[in-house]
């Protein structure tokens, strides 16, 4: 447990990516039963959700001042790292290794979790403590992506990180057949690829500025970019799966589609709500997800379909290495196969310069696409984010202009600055609450309105600070929508900040009902 | 306590304790700039700081000096002043302020911790307490800065390669991790940031042990390697750090207890050496002072506001004008 937390402790630390990769192989030399304990960790696989943020407030609410322990976090702003400084800590604690130790942890029963695992806790060091409490609580945010420790693993044994990429949705905790691969013990790990679910292949943002000059705007076609779930489908004569982005069984969530799609193939597409393949937003689709069973009702109410993108098998046959084009001639051939309600093609934009993408972009159905995918026409399907086949463009967002109201601490890296901003808009003559941002500034914005906030803080609610009303922010938003639960009537998708307006004056900003009708809100 | 404002003002005889702005009597507790100011009429401090102010800001940066050895009685009125050892830096003080029986201190910054760089703090009994509170939340718990500072040293070890940049405040911790490097038997030239060469000349003249250092030069870039390089943390996210051959950045600070702020601050190897009182020292210098009375300034209050109250002890925050929570040294 020592070596692992401390390399996570360094991971964090490092900022540059080969200094990562050196520590993650320092730790990978060996491959043992610790090691795949750490891998299942770093990529997430373990699914060893131990024990609720909620319950472990209450342990150390039984070690430490519960007042103490509120000031504590509101500065640290990071469960498990206020709980592993503050916790007490036996001096005579035993180390154990990291499987060992996870295996008694399982072990422990619900009705001892209180005595047994504040035992646990005691016994550890505080930078073991805290990667006890991020791997038992699932999610360890370090700033280490999968690739990353693929990386890294392939790099340090000899092989290519393309091949641990293509088995690595088919191997399983504890990796043996992976650990003997690599050390050369045996061949690749044979995996049946058409159960399993493929990495994505996924679009860069594109920078307007240097992209467009550097690509030549024929070798690219584009795509709407809508705005659902991407979403990959596994079709084949005995079943029907569908995954998400992460590589989740969304299944049965969605039964229409799995039981009205038929054929031999793998499908990557974007999984929107409305009828007759008519998106209606993603304020419907959020009506569908989250759910792990849908009512007859709630299928009528709001029917699922599938834009499909692109295809990735097609009866046994590997498209993957076709070019986009290729592919493109099976996937219409899939679709006619399935002329259902559910399955429809992602329309095609032929362009010849980029100026005449910009009006696509910006203008094509308003609300309902998201802007323009622009990808190489003889690209293959690749996993991951590589670098100059498939890039994005958003269209530009929507803007008003709101003010400042409350301020808190952020959580994570910026749990120093005041980070998370509340602002709102006239209703009368007192301010109503619209939304909360807590991106998008600049660092040096950041600082300004973080010195703002403690120099002009009017009242204080446990960590919010109300502040003056005199800052405006111009904040950026994707969709509004009408909302029962907000006061204002009002909820935002996706605001963040998009500059600070020092040339306005707070009694110019629209009051709630102008910015309703505006943003067309009944 | 109502003698004295919230500004740390005496008005009946004109007196502050470390203002900020020029004033005509000012008590400075110690050489950090956020309580050791350019401009007044008068100081009163120890040697060290008097000696410390000037190296900073120059013979004339006030009218008139007076030293004061520790526990030496300075009157003014029915007034009577002392300062005794506050363990902080080279000349930190705390000031004993004494009123008709009443007695009042004020601890400026200090640490209760061994350090070899200063005189170490003394326990002073009183009836009104105005303790600092930087580090005032349990979180922060100072390990042994013998242990930290053997980080730094295993880490050079290990990356012979790397030169090690280490932020440190230019006085006092700077000088600190200079000492205990010495005692774990680091024998090497120590390198420094421009900034730091007459503090640490000073202290050398003061006889602490800070062994041999040279300012840093441009030479070449591997001469750098495996060496240790001391500079403000002002200069870590400079264009100055580029000069050196794969710097690994360290911070000898109380913040970085927390992971986080050490992350964002781009610190790679976080030094847990503080200057300044942990949570368990504030709260054992409040029981051993006996104060009835405790104010709270600089810092974390709240948490030790809260602590004070459930025992019974009368305790509110001082927020001092000109000191933000985090930028102090
Ligand atoms: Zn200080």
């Amino acid at each position: 447990m020592k070596k692992f937390s401390s390399l996570l402790h360094n991971l964090i630390l490092t900022p540059s990516r080969n200094t990562k990769i050196k520590l993650l192989q320092d730790y990978f030399k060996t491959l043992d039963i610790n090691r795949a304990y750490a891998l299942a960790i770093l990529s997430d696989q373990l699914s060893f959700q131990f024990i609720k943020a909620s319950k472990l407030r209450e342990l150390v609410y039984g070690q430490v001042d519960q007042h103490l322990f509120d000031y504590s976090y509101d500065y640290v702003g990071d469960l498990a790292e206020t709980i592993s400084l503050i916790w007490p800590t036996n001096k005579e604690g035993k180390s154990q290794n990291l499987s060992t130790l996870i295996e008694n942890i399982k072990k422990i029963k619900k009705s001892e979790i209180n005595t047994e695992f504040s035992k646990v806790l005691s016994e550890l060091s505080n930078n073991e403590r805290w990667t006890l409490i991020k791997i038992c609580t699932g999610g360890l945010r370090i700033g280490v992506s999968e690739r990353l420790v693929k990386t890294a693993l392939a790099d340090l044994y000899n092989k290519s990180v393309n091949e641990i990429e293509e088995i690595w949705h088919g191997l399983e905790f504890p990796y043996e057949n992976l650990f003997q691969w690599l050390k050369n013990e045996t061949s690749k790990p044979k995996i049946d690829f058409k159960k399993l679910f493929h990495p994505m292949m996924l679009a860069n943002p594109i920078d307007e500025e240097k992209d467009f000059k550097r690509l030549d705007a024929n070798e690219f076609q584009a795509e709407y970019k809508w705005d659902g779930i991407r979403v990959q489908l596994m079709v084949s004569s005995n079943s029907v799966s569908l995954y998400s982005r992460t590589g989740d069984n969304i299944s049965s969530a969605f039964p229409e589609i799995i039981e009205t799609t038929k054929g031999d193939a793998v499908i990557d597409g974007e999984l929107l709500v409305g009828g007759n393949f008519k998106p209606s937003g993603f304020n419907d689709l959020q009506q569908r997800l989250n759910r792990k069973k849908a009512s007859k009702d709630l299928q009528k109410k709001f029917p699922v379909f599938i834009r499909a993108y692109d295809i990735l098998f097609y009866k046994g046959k590997d498209l993957r290495k076709l070019s986009l084009v290729e592919r493109r001639k099976y996937l219409e051939k899939f679709q006619k196969e399935n002329t259902t309600n559910q399955i429809d093609l992602s329309t095609i934009i032929n362009f010849s310069t980029w100026e005449e993408l910009t009006k696509y972009k910006n203008n094509f159905y308003d609300d309902l696409n998201e802007g323009v995918m622009i990808k190489l026409k003889n690209s293959e399907y690749l996993p991951g984010r590589k670098k100059g086949y498939w890039y994005k463009w958003k269209k530009n967002p929507k803007l008003v202009d709101a003010i400042l109201m409350y301020a808190q601490r952020g959580h994570g890296k910026r749990s120093s600055y005041y980070s998370d901003f509340t602002f709102g808009v006239w209703k009368e003559n007192e301010l109503v609450p619209i939304g909360k941002a807590y991106s998008g500034y600049t660092d040096k914005e950041l600082l300004v309105l973080d010195k703002f906030i403690r120099n002009n803080t009017t009242n204080k609610f446990g960590p919010v600070r109300e502040v003056k009303k005199e800052i405006i922010l111009e904040v950026a938003f994707d969709d509004v929508f009408p909302s029962t639960r907000h006061k204002s009537g009002v909820a935002m998708r996706f605001p963040r900040i998009h500059r600070i307006r020092w040339d306005k004056p707070i009694n110019e900003v629209l009051s709630i009902k102008e910015f309703k009708k505006e943003f067309k809100i009944d | 306590m109502d003698f004295i404002n919230h500004q740390l003002f005496i008005k009946d005889i004109n007196v502050h304790i470390d203002p900020i702005l020029p004033k005509k009597t000012a008590i400075i507790t110690h050489g950090h700039a956020d309580h050791a100011r350019f401009g007044h009429d008068h100081v009163i401090a120890t040697r060290q700081t008097i000696d410390i102010m000037k190296i900073r800001y120059g013979d004339k940066c006030a009218k008139k000096f007076t030293p004061l050895r520790y526990g030496q009685k300075y009157s003014i009125k029915n007034y009577d002043f002392t300062l005794h050892p506050a363990g902080h830096i080279l000349g930190s003080a705390q000031v004993l302020i004494e009123k008709n029986n009443h007695r009042l201190v004020i601890t400026g910054d200090y640490k209760v911790g061994k350090d070899e760089t200063c005189k170490n703090f003394k326990l002073v009994k009183c009836d009104t307490l105005i303790t600092e509170a930087t580090f005032g939340l349990p979180i922060f718990q100072h390990p042994d800065p013998k242990d930290e500072i053997q980080k730094l040293i295993r880490s050079i070890k290990i990356n012979k390669n790397n030169c090690h940049i280490v932020g440190a405040y230019a006085l006092g911790k700077a000088q600190r991790v200079m000492n205990l490097l010495r005692q774990q038997k680091y024998n090497e030239t120590i390198y420094i940031h421009g900034s730091l060469e007459k503090l640490c000349q000073y202290y050398s003249k003061e006889k602490i042990n800070i062994g041999k250092f040279e300012k840093v030069s441009s030479k070449d870039k591997s001469f750098y390697e495996g060496k240790i390089i001391i500079a403000p943390p002002s200069a870590l996210k400079d264009r100055w750090s580029r000069r050196f051959p794969n710097p690994i950045i360290c911070m000898a600070s109380g913040w970085m207890t927390v992971k986080q702020r050490a992350k964002q601050q781009g610190i790679e190897l976080p030094l847990v050496i503080s200057d300044h009182s942990d949570w368990n020292e504030l709260l054992d210098t409040i029981k051993k002072s006996k104060a009835k009375n405790i104010l709270i300034t600089h810092g974390q209050e709240d948490a030790l506001v809260y602590y004070c109250k459930k025992q019974n002890l009368v305790s509110k925050p001082l927020s001092i004008q000109g000191r933000g929570d985090e930028e102090i040294e």
